[in-house]
């Protein structure tokens, strides 16, 4: 080891040879370790079983406050717990009283639609999962949660909770699930204003309370107080789940680009549960899959092999428009300049496979995939 | 090296892994010194035959676990601190306390500069000038843990 030239009589010739040799042999180790996991995913099996050995230690550093939540809640007095009952009562009350008239709305959305029988919601099922431990820094944004591959949960699972998107599930382990916020700058997500029903993709920012729109033209209709839902695109959220909320909206002359924040409605910083949901694979407003993309184009199928642990939002597909398509007047979007989750829509589909903004199920890949399962 | 020293060695680790875990509020985050990293510094200068870079390896693998994007970055960059730390720990041994923590501060610089760039190689790049705080706090506490950590190791 000629490039690590130890000081000879330096006697630390342990088992494995000198420092220098030992130094290479992990470097290289790591290395290839790197290697296999950014570009093969070989050793997705090694991170299930690092995962599991890392679950007690996480649940041993989360105890104290764990503790101080169960001793608050025991020690918790009858008038707060008569509070608590009150209003939770009042929140059913209207709960119900709002989805009095759901199912004939739904049996008359499914006519409207020329279907024979009404649709089944698009969640198919929901699994509460208490969160174990956060990371909040503007660097990483994580949760991680008590449910793991042993409860079915899958990678790119969407989380939810009472008030919109958490995130996805990122790794998973046999009893855990680490889940990145959306408000992670490594996350993006597609959305739709749910006024105009234009999309575009909402990218976490640099701080753990607001997203940013960083492809929105200068001239795109946008106010401050817009709801941003899921678009439905990109493969892992399925459409019309809200999201945020536009907070500041500014706009530079010489700027091509609308400056845009929105908040996220889910309440992390509160919650001590999440959702973890299974959607209906067949249903129109479910997550365009992967697989009901048309075939036959050729350079889309060479992006779907692109890696796919740079890209958290499912690969762009043959029938998902550009996202930002009913402005098409408008600047491309460019190229996800940081890398990869940022999946910036292929910008050579044809515009006119761009629906028109607006309609109730404005989803093509999934509308696609759709009628297979539908009589 | 006993296996007694071994077991102190794991020990020490174990509890800086779960210092380094512990959840803080959000805007203390930056401050937490790796607190990891500095348990291999002073096992590899002060035991650099049982420290040393296996154990400085299989520490990065768990930090990898616990918070790395991609398995084996902090594997790497711990196994290079804990290279350099070996090669010069009799230099290092020698000095006084804030001396050492001079040299401290630099290591910490190569670790995470190690961190910067197979994040930006591997498309996770976090450019925030936050990331290069904790090597300021880490120097700054190194007078400090070394002397926990001695005391830990049973030499004080």
């Amino acid at each position: 080891m000629a490039a690590f030239g130890t000081v000879p009589g330096r006697s630390l010739q342990g088992r494995g040879g000198s420092p220098g040799f030992r130094f290479t042999v992990y470097a290289l180790l790591s290395v290839v370790a790197m290697y296999l996991d950014q570009r093969q995913h070989y050793i997705d099996q090694v991170r299930y079983v690092l995962q599991a050995a890392a679950y007690p230690i996480q649940l041993a550093v989360n105890s104290p406050p764990a503790a101080w939540a169960w001793l608050r809640e025991t020690f918790a007095t009858r008038q707060a717990l008569e509070t608590e009952n009150a209003r939770l009562r009042a929140t059913e009350r209207e709960l119900q009283l709002r989805s009095m008239r759901y199912e004939a709305l739904e049996r008359e959305n499914g006519e409207l639609r020329g279907l024979a029988t009404a649709l089944p919601p698009v969640a198919d099922r929901w699994l509460p999962a208490e969160i174990v431990s956060i990371q909040l820094n503007s660097l990483r944004q994580r949760l991680l949660v008590d449910r793991g591959a042993l409860n079915g949960v899958f990678k790119g699972q969407a989380v939810l909770d009472e008030h919109g998107l958490i995130g996805q599930t990122t790794h998973v382990g046999p009893w855990s699930a680490e889940v990145i916020l959306i408000t992670d700058p490594e996350h993006a997500v597609p959305v739709r204003i749910e006024r105009t029903g234009l999309r575009t993709i909402a990218v976490g920012a640099a701080d753990t309370t607001s997203l940013a729109l960083p492809y929105l033209p200068a001239n795109a209709d946008v106010q401050r107080g817009d709801l941003l839902v899921t678009s439905g695109l990109g493969g892992v959220f399925p459409e019309g789940y809200p999201v945020a909320r536009v907070t500041e909206v500014h706009r530079d002359a010489v700027q091509p680009l609308a400056q845009v924040r929105a908040a996220p409605l889910a309440r992390v910083d509160t919650d001590t549960e999440v959702m973890l949901v299974w959607f209906r694979a067949d249903h129109p407003a479910a997550p365009a899959s992967p697989t009901a993309a048309t075939p036959g184009s050729g350079s889309l199928g060479e992006l779907r092999q692109g890696n796919p642990a740079m890209q958290p939002q499912a690969k762009p597909q043959a029938a998902t428009p550009p996202s930002v398509a009913p402005t098409t007047n408008g600047p491309t979007p460019p190229t996800a300049e940081r890398g990869a989750p940022v999946t910036s829509p292929s910008p050579s589909n044809s515009p006119s496979d761009a629906p028109a903004a607006g309609r109730p199920h404005d989803v093509p890949a999934a509308g696609m995939s759709a009628p297979k399962g539908q009589p | 090296m006993s296996v007694d020293s071994r077991g102190r060695m794991l020990l020490a680790a174990l509890v800086a892994l779960v210092l380094t875990v512990l959840p803080l509020p959000a805007w203390l985050e930056p401050f937490r010194p790796a607190f990891l990293v500095l348990t291999v510094l002073f096992w590899s200068v002060y035991a650099p035959r049982s420290g040393g870079v296996a154990f400085g390896f299989f520490a990065g693998l768990a930090l990898d676990v616990f918070q790395g994007p991609i398995l084996g970055e902090h594997a790497l960059a711990l196994s290079l601190v804990s290279y350099l730390a070996v090669r010069e720990h009799q230099r290092f041994r020698s000095k006084p306390a804030f001396q050492q923590a001079l040299i401290v501060f630099p290591a910490l610089i190569v670790y995470e500069f190690v961190l910067f760039a197979i994040d930006g190689w591997s498309g996770h790049p976090v450019t925030s000038p936050l990331r290069w705080v904790h090597t300021v706090t880490g120097a700054l506490v190194w007078p400090p843990a070394a002397a926990i950590l001695a005391y830990g190791a049973g030499r004080a």
